[in-house]
């Protein structure tokens, strides 16, 4: 009964999947070394590690987004990891809590090189209205390196993508 | 007002949902904590403040749920050793609360069985307080070590799994302490405040547009449920209710925001147990859905559209027939999914009987909100305490009593299908008229509350007013406050396997609770 059900509910969605954004390079802030020889060895397949250091859990909406039909990020070749040591790409979110800050040293640590941070977010950009104080280190980049900022609150998915494509783009 | 046997000192307040406001002395808060209990009402928030610079000392606020509305309360301290009698010995739910009320404040809870630090782990000194107002936000300090004494369980084959508090999957950062005996639970402990970022004391000396922006990151899934709490305390405490059609239109997206996070929670859980199609048809809808939000009004989650006296945007050409047609095709959506979902044997077979929190447990722990639906208790501060326009646009409450995962699915099935009616009825009828009523500076010292029904329960917000209409002190609160505590028990005796299918049919907030 529910093998029916299914298998009517593909057949009426068909396709939603779109065409993913080019790569803007406007969003990196950082250009790393060996970035053509690294993009050589790498081809299309990207595996990324999402750590939220201190959210209010808006940018997570988005990426969760992702992995949804109509972004299909699986389908141009980048994968979620669970553990940073299978990671190419760290999408760090928040402005990082001072409660988190050991942590995310430790996860960027354990991410094997080459790799690239990609901050998420107003909060992750610059602090956003958390800003800096007892309890916040405000952006990413004042705690790990980062290679691309993507603004916005919360960045919409497309600049999501525009914004990990851009890490790895020549 | 009368509650429960006793004639307690409180005053209704004006604004948009009804408020008992008074004080009493704090040997008499038990009591007081007694006669609510007595009546049905719960412990919703408590929190603490510093008002020494008001020629008093400290002072503790908690707002109860009442059947009559909020009864909020305060009691001042000392300026010297402030401390209260502990309430959680009558509401559970209030353990976590007074203890971060001591972190920030210094202020004790005497008598508590746990003493133990919740939202302070190292990055600033045991003997420092953020909220008082001699400190100094910016102040930084070198982290010092972080230890917390779990509760150990100990016996022949048992062993501990630790979780987090960077987690495996997208979802925000928590530690959890499994004591396990093979697969099957003994003990979870929770440890949260991760994501702790000095929300409170950022709102010291904002001025109002600032605050409710803030607000409405306190938890970002439900950012239209605290801006309008917010703007609702700003609100009264100006004395200055916003106009009707403002008002329609934020009922409008705080319905729209129900709705995305209850297709998203639908999508996840059908991933939780292997059922990637249901991801996928779920999240495809919420997609359309938040689409619809960014064409329409501006932005797909509706941040910063609730602004203090009013909201930023109206309603576009063609809106009406727009927002109609969408929920008719995703109520066709729904009902054919909910059918695969209902007929699928494997799905069943992990929803049913799993993490069941029973209707006597969820009472006595206060659990809320949608959780609390799932698990009999029949609270809904639309229908409860409505503000308008819910005292027009009545709301069906959906309760199940199974208090299981399956149970938590049904009552966000039966929230989409109210809120889409909801959001037809609300279109249709919205009253013509203004968007903003230009807010006069409140008073220093002029105080407000809002409370809405967000996506996943009651959010409340209380505030107090500084000099020239900056904020002096504002409390946010989130219902994941009471929910948090519950899913402990609840996981008793299931599989670590079906904790996160278990934690997400709970779907909490951290930063909510960490602020």
């Amino acid at each position: 009964m529910a093998t029916h059900l299914i298998l009517r509910k593909i057949l009426d969605t068909g396709f939603v999947s779109e065409p993913p954004p080019a790569a803007d390079p406007a969003l990196r802030t950082r250009e790393q070394d060996l970035q053509e020889e690294i993009l050589k060895v790498f081809g299309q397949a990207l595996t990324v590690r999402h750590v939220d250091a201190g959210s209010c859990n808006g940018c997570e909406l988005e990426i969760h987004a992702l992995q949804g039909a109509h972004y299909n990020i699986e389908g141009i070749g980048v994968k979620f990891a669970a553990s940073p040591r299978h990671a190419d790409v760290l999408l760090v979110t928040g402005p990082v809590s001072r409660n988190l800050e050991v942590a995310l040293k430790r996860t960027y640590e354990a991410t094997p090189e080459p790799k690239w941070v990609v901050a998420v977010g107003e909060c992750g950009c610059n602090g956003g209205l958390f800003g800096e104080s007892y309890a916040s280190c405000g952006r990413v980049a004042n705690v790990i390196p980062v290679d691309v900022e993507v603004p916005g609150c919360p960045p919409t998915p497309v600049a999501l993508l525009q914004g990990i494509l851009a890490a790895v783009s020549r | 007002m009368r509650i429960g046997d006793n004639e307690w000192p409180l005053e209704q307040r004006p604004g948009c949902t009804p408020v008992w406001r008074g004080r009493v002395p704090a040997e008499r808060l038990p009591a007081l904590a007694h006669d609510v209990r007595g009546c049905g009402g719960q412990l919703t928030a408590l929190w603490g403040s510093d008002d020494r610079h008001l020629g008093g000392g400290f002072a503790i606020h908690v707002a109860f749920g009442i059947p009559q509305g909020t009864a909020w309360v305060s009691s001042d301290l000392g300026a010297e050793a402030p401390a209260y009698p502990d309430l959680s010995a009558v509401f559970p739910q209030a353990d976590r609360m007074q203890r971060a009320a001591f972190d920030l404040l210094g202020i004790v809870a005497s008598g508590a069985v746990d003493a133990r630090r919740w939202l302070r782990h190292g990055a600033w000194p045991e003997d420092a307080w953020p909220l008082r107002r001699d400190f100094d936000a910016a102040t930084r300090f070198e982290p010092t070590l972080d230890a917390y004494p779990f509760i150990q369980v100990e016996g022949d084959g048992v062993h501990e799994i630790p979780v987090g508090p960077i987690h495996a999957g997208t979802i925000e950062p928590g530690h959890f302490r499994f004591s396990v005996i093979g697969d099957r639970i003994l003990k979870l402990e929770e440890r949260l405040g991760y994501t702790h970022k000095g929300i409170e004391k950022r709102f010291e000396g904002m001025t109002a547009e600032e605050g409710a922006r803030l607000a409405g990151r306190v938890s970002g899934d439900s950012h239209v449920a605290f801006a309008w709490a917010c703007c609702m305390a700003l609100e009264s405490a100006a004395g200055s209710p916003p106009p009707a059609r403002a008002q329609w239109l934020r009922a409008l997206f705080l319905e729209r925001e129900r709705v995305a996070n209850h297709l998203g929670d639908l999508g996840y859980l059908g991933n939780d147990v292997a059922f990637g199609i249901g991801f996928m048809q779920f999240w495809r809808l919420k997609e359309e859905w938040l689409r619809l939000n960014a064409r329409l009004f501006g932005h797909r989650y509706l941040f910063d559209r609730v602004v203090p006296g009013g909201v930023a945007c109206d309603l576009p050409a063609g809106a009406q027939a727009a927002l109609t047609d969408q929920c008719d095709v995703v109520a066709m959506h729904v009902r054919q999914l909910k059918e695969i979902y209902d007929e699928h044997a494997g799905i069943q077979d992990r929803f049913v009987a799993t993490g069941i929190v029973k209707p006597e447990l969820a009472a006595r722990l206060g659990l809320t909100g949608l959780a609390g639906r799932a698990s009999g208790q029949a609270v809904d501060a639309r229908v409860d305490a409505p503000c308008p326009p819910y005292d027009q646009v009545k709301v069906a409450i959906v309760t199940h009593d199974h208090g299981d995962v399956a149970a938590r699915a049904e009552v966000r099935f039966g929230e989409v299908f109210e809120s889409l009616r909801l959001i037809q009825e609300l279109v249709r009828r919205m009253p013509a008229g203004p968007l903003l009523a230009e807010l006069p500076t409140a008073a220093a010292g002029a105080e407000g509350l809002g409370r809405v029904e967000g996506w996943r329960g009651e959010v409340l917000v209380a505030l107090r007013m500084g000099a020239d209409g900056r904020l002096e002190r504002v409390h946010a609160h989130d219902p994941s406050w009471q929910n948090w505590p519950v899913m402990e028990p609840g996981v008793l005796g299931n599989i670590v396997p079906d904790f996160p299918l278990i934690n997400k049919s709970f779907n909490l907030s951290y930063s909510g609770q960490d602020l």
